[in-house]
């Protein structure tokens, strides 16, 4: 029973199609679409280091790592833009963004 | 040989489980705290992997640095999380089918990819063995040098971001004093004092 690299991609997969879910269960908090979000970034990073140690080229985590900084990044401006959000229209439901025009 | 894959299912598992959990349930903090199991059992995942330092900064980015972010901000806010689970079970049917769609597509991939014959020729940079170099060394040796331009572009990606989220959330409250300093540098003595002469038994009117 070794564990080759179809079982980290399946991993991965199932991962990827929660964070999926994720976001079409939780339709109206912007909070837990995030949180899918790097669910789904995982997955991806899951991914490139399955690939990468198991092909032995390294480039797959450098890329990871690149990915890793894009989803802090992302993490940060998400909640700064939701709490200037939160800060003008008191909530945070995703059907009241639609509304905000120009 | 049993135990790498016991240790295996362990972290798949929970990890699998936490992040279920995740979008499952009721109130947000507990969805932070199973997406932070979920990230410490994916490191788990990234050590056996061998991928040491990239599972250390996830620990330290994610659990550390975006998990405390997530908590931070829902705490903060004062939002009422049980008016925006309504319509959560409306939703069901249309996120499991396209839930089963990607499931059967993905595993579609998994089942049937094969590497290319040659593929070991395209390696741009093959992992030392670990004798020479640990985990840690082999990527900084290669960051630092071929792709240094990207770890650059990612730490401008970062300062972005910061700049960009402190910009967002800075305001200026119109109630609230302080200090001026150019007013204060401005101040003389002509400005500051003024020298009144009071007749005596008078007083100031």
């Amino acid at each position: 029973m070794t564990i080759g690299l179809g079982h980290y991609l399946t991993v991965a997969a199932i991962l990827f199609t929660l964070g999926v879910f994720g976001i079409f269960l939780n339709r109206k908090n912007v909070i837990i679409i995030m949180m899918s979000i790097e669910l789904i970034l995982l997955a991806v990073n899951l991914n490139l280091v399955a690939f990468s140690a198991f092909l032995g080229d390294l480039v797959g985590q450098v890329f990871a790592l690149v990915v890793l900084t894009v989803a802090a990044a992302e993490a940060a401006i998400g909640l700064a833009i939701l709490v200037v959000y939160f800060r003008n229209r008191g909530s945070i439901a995703v059907e009241d963004i639609h509304l905000m025009k120009g | 040989m049993v135990l790498p894959a016991l240790f295996f299912y362990l972290f798949a598992g929970v990890c699998i489980a936490c992040a279920f959990m995740v979008i499952a349930a009721r109130n947000p903090v507990h969805s932070v705290l199973y997406l932070i199991l979920a990230f410490v059992n994916a490191a788990g995942l990234l050590v056996m992997l061998g991928a040491e330092f990239l599972a250390m900064i996830l620990i330290v980015v994610y659990v550390g640095a975006v998990a405390v972010l997530f908590l931070f901000v829902i705490m903060m806010l004062d939002v009422d999380f049980t008016e925006l689970k309504q319509g959560f079970l409306q939703y069901l049917p249309l996120g499991a089918l396209l839930f089963l769609v990607f499931l059967l597509e993905l595993g579609g991939v998994v089942f049937t990819w094969a590497f290319v014959p040659d593929i070991s020729k395209a390696f741009a940079s093959p992992i030392p063995p670990l004798a020479d170099a640990s985990n840690t060394e082999a990527l900084g040796a290669v960051l630092y040098t071929r792709y240094v331009y990207f770890f650059q572009a990612s730490g401008l990606i970062l300062l972005v971001a910061m700049v960009g989220a402190i910009v967002l959330t800075l305001r200026h409250k119109p109630n609230i004093k302080r200090q001026n300093a150019m007013q204060q540098i401005a101040r003389t003595k002509a400005t500051a004092i003024e020298i009144v002469k009071v007749e005596s038994g008078r007083g100031l009117s």
